[in-house]
Parts: C-alpha cells; structure tokens; sequence
C-alpha cells in the first residue's frame, strides 16, 4: 500500500516539477508547483507525519501558491520568452546539478545502514497522536529557534505593512 | 463473510460507504437549493417554486435535468484546459472534505465504523486544507475566462477567501484547545458530557468563536452578507459569466456543497455533532443497537438543517457588505477577536490546570 502510494505521488511530483520547468506560460507552471506540493504533502502522510502534511498543504498549495496565482492574475503575466539560456548558467548549473546529486547520493549511501531500520508509517495506526509529540518538541527543545522564527516572521509582516503603506 | 479478507472487507464497505455518502450529499444540495428557494419567497411573502411536483419537491430534478440538456458553449478566446479543471476542482473539493465527518455515533460493523468514511487524527486540518485548495477552482476560473468582470470577481473572491480562512482557522483553535485534538471524533466526544450544556457554544464558553466561525463562514462560502464574488449589480455574475450548462451547475453544486460542509463543522465543533441534546436522560428508552445507530443520525442532520436554515434567513435579511467593508472588518475585527479568544481559552484552561 505504502509503496504503491509513493511511486503513484512520487512520479506525481517528478511529473509536476518537470512540467513547473516546461510550461512557458507561468500560470501553468505556479499549478504545476501546487501538484508537486499536493503530491509531496501525500508522502508525508504516508510516512506517519500527518501534522507535516496538512501543514504543507495549508500553507504551501492553499496560502502561498494562491498568493503567486493572484499576483500572476493581477500583473496577467503573457507567456515568457524562449532563449538559448545564458553561458554563465551553463556553465555553472550542470556542474552544480552534478554536485547536488553527487553529495545526496553520498549522504544517502553512508547512511545505508539506517535506511531500512526505521518504522516507517508505524504512526499510522492512530496509536500515537504526531501533533502532541511535535508541539512537544517544538516548545520544550526547540523553542529558542521556534521564537526566534516567529519573531523574523513578525518582522518581516511589519516590513510588508511599511512597504504597503502609502505615503502620507 | 468468511471468504473475503479484512482488507478487501475494508475496500468493498469504504467504497459502499463513499458512494452512500455521495449520493446523500448531492441530494442534500439538490434540496438545499430549494429549502433556500422557499424560504426566501416565504421571506418576501412569495410561494417559491410550487408547480412541479407537490409543494415543488420535484424542483431541483427538473432544474438539473434542464442544465444537462441546455446548449454547453465555450467561448473561444479561453483557456481551455484551466476553464474545464476550475469547476471541476470547485465541486471536488467541495465534496472531498465530508469524507472526514463523522455524522453518527461509533457503530462497528465488522471493525469498519459505519458512520464515517475516514477516521483520521488531523481531521479538523483536513477539512481546512481542502477548503484553502478550493479557492483554485474560483481562481482558475476567474483567469480563464477571459473576461474583465470573471476577473474582477474571481480577484475579490480569492482575496476574501483568504483573508477570511485566518479568522476562520483561529475561531477552531478555541475548541481544538477544550477538546486537546484534532480528531472530528474526539472532538465531539469532548461535548457529550451533559448534553446542550456541554455543547462548545454554551458550555464550553466558545459562544464567541462561534459567531467569529459563523461570519468567516458565510464569507468563506461567498454567501450573503459577504457575496461580493457574484455581486450581480456590478459583476454581471462574477467569477462564473462564461460558464453554461453543467460547467455552471458545478459552481452552483460546489456553492452549495460548501454551505453543506461548513455547517457540518459547525455542528461538530460546536453543536455537539451526533450527540443528543438532552445528554444522557433518554438513553433508557432506546436500548436497541439499531434505535441507537438512528438516532443521533437525525440529530446530526437537524442541526445542519437548523444552521442551513440561518444561513438562508441570513441571506434573506442583510444586505450586502462593501469591498472595503469586508476587508476592515475580517482584518481589523473578526482577526483580532479570535486572537483574544485564543488567549483567554489557553489562560482559563492553564488556570484549571
């Protein structure tokens, strides 16, 4: 069940970020993210952390990705223009591609051993309720990084409202 | 039953389940489309739909059957592919969402509850995840079409929804703090004690969550006071102008299948979902398992019907708000007012220990 559900949403989101890349107009391509979004938020769930995943869709497909669809719909963005791309982005991203994927697959090789041992998707069984256990982390361990979040977070509306404001 | 295994047992009553469901919900809407009808000509001392059928119960059959013969056009300067997937995604999320409530008291019929089709721990976040998707469907549609008033509408509608899912979202964190989970079930549990006195609106001292969810609500489904989306003065008929035939239906369905499930999450996180009233008083009068099955089944959808009937007195009372209007009051009042009920729920609830 569980391995049916990652490769159908797995190569839901593969799917969805090659099309993000291909579609020239940016509407097609903001949607293209909400599916990979969707299809990533049903991988968590299918790895037990269920509060991650209607986090993700809450806030990454239903509040974020409305706003870049709004924008796009208020500036009504034409189709973008093809080119042969810039030498410099050649010429830096292939190699950075290549370096990516080499230090994933080195992390995820010498982590070998560890792969297969968690209890993935245990948490399904509604034995054990994630949220507590989250908010539990969040406000005892983590909690001088939870606070210094929310206060850049604050900031950072405080900074929208001044740019927003209009000049008396 | 002995040939079959647990997990295609599960597959084949999820499935009957899910179609059992479905099918209630769009008659539901069918009829809530013509309760709205009659109330509101009961309202302006009309009759309402009366020719078809005694009292006009035939209405809403003859209406769909007319939307599946009239002429589908497609105007040719849309954006084909967005303008067919936005009603479809309107009505889908619309109708996924009641898949998580639990309209009934537990009752187990080969370890499959019979009264819910997924009981999940995040239930309450579910229903909010699948509304804030729903907004695409108005989006997409707005843009797609091509048209300036599509456009104005969708923008207004997207930006209200928005704004009003915060108050919305921060109304339930009251009740989610009384009831320590987000588990649609735990959650009415936790009013059961002593019937409508246990009940989140009265007992459970959330009265004013309720009315900030009560508002939010009605702007979350477009509805009147907060109808600005299809505000037909000004918009011709909003975000749906270009759409005919069962593309319109949809928006129409989708519209009236949010009002559906948003007093359903009323009824659950402040009217005591399933539970009865009179709390336990009754309980010796129906001993049997099937009584018992029933009867919370009708409480459940007497309190929908109750909060369905506001929603059209509602709409047959206010007029409707101004642009500006509903932006200041969703932001400067309703939010700030959830926040100072946030705060004192936690403070009482951390005084009683």
């Amino acid at each position: 069940m569980q391995l049916a559900l990652f490769i159908i949403f797995g190569g839901l989101a593969l799917v969805g970020a090659l099309n993000l890349l291909f579609q020239r107009h940016p509407i097609h391509s903001a949607l293209s993210l909400v599916v990979v979004m969707m299809s990533l938020a049903v991988l968590y769930w299918s790895l037990g952390a269920e509060f991650l995943a209607a986090a993700q869709v809450i806030v990454y497909s239903g509040a974020i990705m409305v706003l870049f669809v709004f924008v796009i719909m208020l500036l009504n963005a034409g189709k973008e223009e093809r080119t042969r791309g810039s030498r410099a982005a050649y010429a830096v991203g292939f190699p950075g591609a290549a370096a990516i994927f080499c230090l994933l697959s080195f992390v995820f090789l010498s982590e070998r051993g560890a792969l297969m041992t968690s209890n993935i998707g245990g948490d399904l069984s509604n034995a054990v309720d994630n949220i507590a256990q989250v908010s539990a982390m969040l406000f005892t361990r983590q909690l001088l990084p939870f606070e210094v979040t929310s206060v850049l977070i604050l900031v950072a509306i405080l900074g929208a409202v001044v740019l927003a404001r209009k000049e008396q | 039953m002995t040939h079959l295994t647990n997990f295609e047992l599960f597959l084949l009553l999820s499935a009957l389940k899910v179609a059992v469901v479905l099918v209630i919900t769009l008659l539901g809407v069918a009829y809530t489309v013509l309760l709205e009808r009659k109330l509101l000509a009961r309202i302006q001392n009309r009759w309402g739909p009366c020719r078809v059928g005694p009292f006009g119960l035939l209405q809403p059959l003859v209406d769909g059957a007319k939307s599946f013969l009239k002429e589908d056009m497609n105007p040719l300067a849309v954006e084909r592919p967005l303008f067919i997937l936005a009603p479809i995604l309107a009505l889908g999320c619309a109708l996924i969402s009641v898949a998580v409530v639990p309209f009934g008291a537990v009752t187990r019929v080969d370890g499959v509850d019979l009264f819910q089709i997924a009981n999940v721990n995040i239930g309450l976040l579910v229903i909010l995840g699948i509304t804030s998707i729903g907004v695409y469907g108005i989006a997409l549609s707005g843009w797609s079409s091509n048209n300036k008033y599509s456009l104005l509408g969708s923008l207004r509608s997207t930006a209200q929804v928005v704004s009003y899912e915060l108050a919305l979202g921060l109304s339930l964190v009251g009740v989610v703090l009384r009831a320590q989970s987000l588990n649609l079930r735990t959650i009415v549990s936790s009013q059961s004690a002593h019937g409508a006195l246990s009940w989140n609106i009265f007992g459970g001292f959330q009265t004013v969550a309720f009315f900030i969810y009560l508002m939010a609500a009605y702007a979350e489904t477009n509805r009147a006071p907060f109808d600005l989306p299809e505000a037909e003065n000004e918009l011709v008929a909003g975000y749906h102008t270009e759409y005919s035939s069962m593309k319109f239906a949809m928006f129409f369905m989708a519209e009236y299948a949010n009002m559906i499930t948003v007093s359903c999450v009323a009824t659950l996180l402040f009217l005591g979902g399933a539970s009865s009233p009179f709390g336990h008083i009754f309980d010796g009068f129906l001993r049997t398992p099937v009584l018992n099955a029933i009867f919370p089944v009708c409480w459940f959808v007497a309190k929908v019907f109750a909060f369905l009937a506001l929603y059209i007195w509602v709409r047959g009372t206010l007029p409707r708000f101004r642009y500006d209007q509903l932006m200041s009051f969703g932001w400067k009042f309703l939010l700030p007012l959830a926040m100072a009920n946030i705060i004192v729920t936690s403070f009482v609830l951390a005084m009683r220990g």
